[in-house]
């Protein structure tokens, strides 16, 4: 099983969501999302400025298998993508929850963050798709 | 290595060059190249030997078994080939009086009434030039009914989530926002999550069947039903037409509009981005829109049906007919198999997938659909592999290169983790079939024993295994001797 950090909020899709301390979302994709996925080579990532609705697809990582949609956990703005990705798409490979954050939202519902999945619930997510 | 690695400056025939003062052409001197062009500079004999070597590495439908699901890898009898390529056609200039083009025409039009015929469709225009582009007319034509009932409020195409790549990206193309529909765990499309998706936004849904994921779709008329409820149209998309072809028209199933692939169905070369064509057929309340030109035959009379016989029609998609040669080389096919002949194509198609697909489960090869039969395709799953030896799918691919056959489609789609979409194709023996189970079994033994031998595959190609993601991440595809 790979690793699902025990404090971060967890969608469906695969999406993980970091609230900062600031208040502030933080967004990327789960460790088995990047192993399913296999090498990253290409990131799209959401503009600064805009807003999302939650499950609107916002964001692409693209590997050598294959390109897959990345969805808002939930609504906001952005407020910061991880521009370094696009040089280094390879970072979600190598630390999908930390150096590979790909954005971070200012959220329209601070309570929005408690409806995703917990670790626990994520972990059930992953071995009923299996 | 490339031609230009082969070059030696001076090695050019000036005999046959033109004279320094001749003037060879009228183009203005401003559109003239400052420079001569970087030419390779080589003799005939060079060119003739360098461009045989590379053909003779090609992996190829005519050296190879080629089980690259979905794509249908067939072979293409050579009678299309060299019918289509009779001088009376091959030379025909497109912009030729109708008066000299009628066995053109009639070839034309006798193909639009044989692809009709085979989808119980209303009418057909041949012209798009690949299957893309018959998707796109397909879309626009539902974008067109839309428009002229002023119901401008259509905004969203349904597509199932195994659908290939291209659906979404039509209807993206076409204007409209794509929403996907999830597949149960048998490979149907969700039918609960589909009457919860529909509504007065709803221009369509883009359906495969037999799906990508090789298996016929179960709930066609209730999805049909619920679609049509709703008042969007049913799009079928044809690249998995030889699994039901002669036996089950699309039209009959429901579909308004759908585009066929004729280098999968109708045996026309697989063209490596080009030429293709991708004909597209419509039930009645589409026939205003189809994209011109198209034949019509009046009295004994064909004549070419335009702007004026069809207002409403989307338009033209290229300067012509389409790709001309590769719509005749279809007709010919059509008319060497005949309509009994016609039905043997799927017969074949899903009884060589079934075979190999039953054999390869009872040597223990674990399916992603066990309860589903296949269509003319099927999905093998090498989880279980992976887990066990580390060794995934792209090795297992690579491998199969060494034993001598094409590896299947790999890692689509993408709902199977560790998958091959295994596509046998009607034109392969029982033998080849057998073969390819041995080689496979083969391949599986040798990741138990020696995973690493497997995972540096393949051995035998004149290219070992390449860096994909250094090819994703630097492409660089311009030869510079700098």
């Amino acid at each position: 099983m790979s690793e699902i950090p025990e404090d971060l909020k967890y969608t469906k899709t695969h999406e993980w969501l970091r609230v900062m301390e600031d208040g502030h979302f933080e967004i990327g994709i789960t460790e088995h999302a990047q192993d399913m996925m296999g090498d990253m080579v290409f990131v799209e990532l959401p503009e600064v400025g805009s807003n999302v609705n939650a499950g609107e697809d916002c964001a692409v990582v693209e590997s050598v298998k294959a390109a897959s949609d990345v969805y808002a956990p939930v609504a906001g703005e952005v407020v910061e993508v991880n521009s370094e990705l696009a040089d280094a798409p390879e970072t979600i490979n190598q630390d999908p929850y930390h150096q590979g954050w790909m954005f971070r939202l200012r959220p329209g519902n601070q309570q929005d963050a408690d409806k995703l999945l917990d670790a626990a619930g994520y972990e059930q997510a992953v071995a009923a798709e299996s | 290595m490339l031609i230009f690695e082969l070059s030696e400056p001076t090695r050019r025939n000036s005999s046959q060059a033109p004279l320094e003062d001749a003037a060879v052409a009228d183009i203005p001197q401003e559109f003239l190249r400052n420079e001569p062009a970087s030419l390779p500079e080589v003799s005939e004999l060079q060119v003739v030997r360098h461009y045989t070597r590379l053909s003779q590495r090609n992996f190829s439908i005519d050296t190879h078994f080629y089980p690259l699901g979905s794509c249908t890898m067939k072979y293409n009898p050579r009678a299309c080939n060299k019918y289509a390529m009779l001088p009376g056609f091959l030379m025909r200039h497109p912009q030729s009086a109708v008066t000299t083009g009628q066995g053109f025409m009639q070839c034309l039009y006798e193909l639009q009434e044989i692809l009709k015929d085979v989808t119980g469709m209303k009418g057909v225009s041949l012209t798009p030039l690949a299957g893309a582009q018959g998707e796109f007319a397909g879309v626009a034509m539902i974008r067109a009914y839309h428009d002229s009932r002023n119901d401008h409020n259509r905004s969203e195409i349904l597509v199932p989530d195994a659908a290939h790549g291209t659906n979404p990206a039509t209807a993206t193309m076409c204007g409209f926002k794509v929403r996907e529909i999830p597949t149960d765990d048998n490979g149907d499309v969700d039918v609960e999550a589909l009457r919860a998706a529909v509504g007065p936004h709803t221009a369509g849904l883009m359906l495969t069947n037999p799906s990508t994921l090789g298996i016929f779709e179960g709930h066609i008329s209730e999805i049909a039903d619920i679609v049509h409820q709703a008042g969007g149209l049913l799009y079928y998309d044809g690249a998995n037409l030889n699994a039901i072809v002669g036996k089950v028209k699309p039209g009959d199933m429901g579909f308004d509009v759908i585009h066929m692939n004729l280098h999968k169905t109708f045996s026309t070369p697989h063209g490596g981005g080009g030429p293709g064509a991708g004909p597209v057929g419509v039930n009645d309340r589409l026939l205003p829109f189809l994209p011109i030109p198209m034949v019509a035959r009046d009295g004994g009379e064909y004549r070419w049906l335009t702007e004026h016989d069809l207002p409403q029609s989307i338009g033209r998609l290229s300067a012509g007919m389409g790709n001309a040669g590769v719509l005749l080389r279809a007709y010919i096919y059509a008319r060497l198999l005949g309509k009994e002949g016609m039905n043997r194509v799927a017969e074949y198609a899903t009884l060589n997938a079934n075979y190999l697909m039953a054999l390869l489960r009872s040597r223990g090869v674990d399916m992603a659909y066990p309860k589903r039969r296949a269509a003319h395709e099927f999905i093998v799953t090498l989880k279980a592999l992976k887990d066990e030896t580390g060794v995934i799918a792209m090795d297992v691919a690579k491998r199969l290169l060494d034993k001598g056959y094409h590896a299947p489609t790999v890692y689509f789609p993408l709902l199977v983790p560790e998958c091959f979409l295994v596509e046998p194709t009607e034109t392969e023996s029982k033998q080849e079939l057998d073969g390819f189970a041995d080689a496979l079994l083969g391949i599986i033994e040798e990741a138990r024993r020696d995973p690493q031998l497997v995972q540096s595959a393949p051995h035998t190609t004149p290219v070992k295994r390449l860096d994909e993601v250094k090819a994703a991440r630097e492409l660089d595809v311009v030869w510079n001797d700098g």
